[in-house]
């Protein structure tokens, strides 16, 4: 059966969307090869570089690039990033990330509506970066989203999926592919979220602070592809503790 | 009176006989000393409660009450509370030194991976109107003193560019009158030809003068407050307007609210009680992100070092040991803060510390005034015509080689990851 993961048009056989942020840029092209990313991510302020380093040199052909706002601290700044980096080459997809908090890095929800409506009015394929809500969700589909993306724990923590309850719900309820996002610090937290019907899995630290990089996005490949296979199967009955009571509460029943 | 300041001071025969008599009358006599206490006229004045809660603290600090029980539990804590920091900073801690750089290794590899930005100092003047016995710039220090004029700032520039530099930090001695605000805005209207990213250190401004500096293109001001200890800031900084303590704390709060981007924070090690400084400067990081979320935030941890005309001057109990501690803690207990480790350190300290918690360093470092030229291509500027340094720096590592060994250390060197909007 063919599984196709459907954005902004596009089709893609890997559910693996890799960060190119925190570790060496010439580990990038042996990462996406092993890892089977066929989206990466791409810092528009690490990009905005002279010839030295510039990490656009690194990013092997035929991978679709996901720029990112990052750097932008409401929706006005969001924009002019998005809009620079589409001059600047990378395409019109775009990952709207916005913070007003240096500490956590959390994502400001109304301004990510914001710079949404407006970017997909542009012709942007928009995946907002968000706090798992559903009103934000619904506001980001309605604004014209792509796909939304919920944080699973603070970015960078590795502490996996702290808002489980609510990326569920995110899945249940919305139309749009939902990419969980930030703080998946091992792959079989990057499996369960597939089982849950995550559409795709977004992942940068895990990965980065890895020992061998390239090993760990091959890991992740194959977690993804492990949940996802589950979650299309259909995820056999998993019985609470010490399975179910012997004699049934509704045995009296004629 | 003074007699532990004694080291830092220095007579010059080139002082008239009354200069001379009014440095010593400084240096000796604390009622011939301004209030350092009191705002100067064009001080701005702001609502903050920042300053009490800081001093408080640092009053407070007994660190000989904590035990090695109070440094484990620190240790094991998923989050570090301002007990558990000063429990990280007080001598208990020493034997813990490899237990808290393996965790501040975790944390700096979860928070910035393995990455380690780059940036170089540019000094444009060397007037001062202070006297901080300590610097080398100080106004009763007899050294070479010189503004670079526009078109010598931008040739330095020029020079330090075709490195493939493009983080810059552009520094003044502290003179109002020979480097005022119009001409560092100036200065920085020409930086942005040629870098991404620029920040300044010069002195403490008002709010009206940071919102003008960042409509230049300054994004980042740095400030050291040297000590957070007001008494003995007051034996230290015995003239000029920098003689101030509490307009110079509020600095970073008034630049955040000009607008800028971030703020960068530090107390020179050395000077007085190190781990009560220390307590200070990331307090003063922890109230100020409180208050400013969103704005970036980074601390350095310079310790003293010789300057012309006084190669005594030393870090004094700040070993090495004792400032990879300090940064350890600043790191657990700030996990998100920017560690800046500048070239007065060794090329040994700062490959090692760049492993475990700093995320930033200096390099093609110069602390003279237009020798760029010389110092990196060798030979044709006049030795002559460049103004002294203000400190001696210890790792004088080209921009190339301090690439070539952060990579070779593993790290992931990198130039920019910033963007100007």
């Amino acid at each position: 059966m063919e599984d196709k993961f459907i954005l902004g048009g596009k089709e893609f056989n890997s559910r693996f969307i890799l960060g190119s942020g925190k570790y060496n840029i010439n580990l990038i092209k042996a990462a996406v090869e092993q890892g089977g990313a066929e989206i990466i991510t791409l810092a528009l302020r690490r990009a905005n570089t002279q010839d030295s380093e510039n990490i656009l040199d690194y990013i092997p052909k035929g991978v679709t690039l996901l720029p990112n706002t990052s750097g932008a601290r409401n929706a006005e700044e969001a924009v002019r990033i998005a809009r620079l980096s589409r001059a600047m080459g990378c395409g019109d997809f775009v990952k709207v990330e916005i913070m007003r908090d240096a500490k956590y890095l959390f994502p400001d929800n109304q301004e990510t509506i914001k710079a949404t409506e407006i970017l997909a009015k542009e012709g942007f394929v928009v995946l907002p970066y968000m706090n798992p809500d559903l009103n934000v969700a619904r506001d980001l589909q309605n604004a014209g989203a792509a796909a939304v993306m919920p944080l699973a724990a603070p970015i960078g923590s590795n502490k996996g999926l702290a808002t489980k309850a609510m990326i569920q719900v995110l899945i249940d309820e919305i139309d749009l592919p939902i990419i969980v996002d930030a703080g998946i610090g091992k792959p079989s937290q990057a499996c369960e979220a597939m089982e849950m019907g995550a559409a795709a899995i977004m992942a940068n630290t895990a990965i980065a602070t890895a020992g061998n990089v390239p090993e760990m996005a091959e890991a992740f490949k194959l977690a993804i592809q492990a949940g996802r296979k589950a979650y299309l199967t259909g995820m056999g009955r998993v019985l609470a503790r010490g399975g179910s009571a012997s004699d049934p509460l509704t045995g009296f029943l004629r | 009176m003074n007699e532990e300041n004694q080291v830092f001071f220095i007579d010059s025969d080139a002082l008239s006989p009354e200069a001379l008599e009014r440095k010593h009358k400084l240096e000796q006599d604390p009622n011939f000393r301004t209030n350092h206490m009191e705002y100067m006229q064009g001080m701005e004045v702001i609502e903050s409660d920042i300053k009490d809660l800081v001093l408080a603290a640092a009053e407070g600090y007994d660190y000989s009450n904590y035990t090695s029980a109070d440094v484990m539990r620190a240790l094991s804590n998923d989050t570090c509370s301002i007990e558990d920091f000063k429990a990280l900073l007080s001598p208990a801690a020493a034997p813990f030194l490899e237990q808290m750089a393996r965790k501040a290794e975790e944390i700096t590899k979860n928070h910035f991976g393995n990455t380690v930005y780059i940036f170089t100092p540019l000094y444009i003047a060397n007037y001062c109107q202070n006297y901080c016995v300590y610097c080398g710039f100080n106004c009763y220090n007899n050294i070479r003193r010189k503004k670079l004029s526009f078109e010598e700032i931008e040739h330095e520039m020029q020079v330090i560019s075709k490195t493939g530099m493009e983080e810059i930090l552009m520094l003044t001695g502290e003179s109002r009158t020979y480097s005022d605000v119009k001409y560092i805005g100036e200065a920085v209207k020409i930086a942005r030809k040629y870098f991404r990213n620029i920040g300044v250190e010069i002195y403490p401004v008002n709010v009206d003068e940071y919102k003008y500096l960042h409509e230049c293109g300054v994004d980042y001001v740095t400030v050291f407050q040297e000590t957070y200890n007001p008494d003995k800031y007051e034996t230290l900084h015995l003239l000029g307007h920098k003689r101030v303590w509490p307009y110079r704390f509020d600095a970073q709060e008034r630049a955040l609210m000009g607008g800028m981007r971030g703020a960068g924070f530090s107390a020179l090690l050395g000077l007085d009680d190190f781990r009560k400084d220390a307590l200070a400067t990331a307090l003063h990081v922890h109230y100020i992100n409180r208050r400013y979320p969103h704005a970036e935030l980074s601390l350095s941890c310079p310790r003293l070092r010789p300057i012309v005309n006084n190669d005594k001057i030393n870090p004094n109990d700040v070993g090495e040991k004792e400032l990879c501690q300090i940064l350890c803690a600043y790191r657990i207990f700030l996990p998100f803060v920017g560690i800046t480790v500048s070239s007065r350190e060794s090329a040994e300290f700062r490959n090692g510390i760049t492993k475990i918690c700093a995320t930033k360093v200096s390099a093609g470092v110069s602390t003279g005034i237009g020798d760029h030229e010389e110092k990196y291509e060798g030979g044709c500027a006049e030795e002559a015509d460049a103004g002294d340094e203000q400190f001696e720096i210890n790792d004088s590592r080209s921009f190339e080689n301090m690439y070539h060994d952060m990579e070779q250390g593993g790290l992931q060197p990198v130039l920019n990851d910033y963007i100007y909007v």
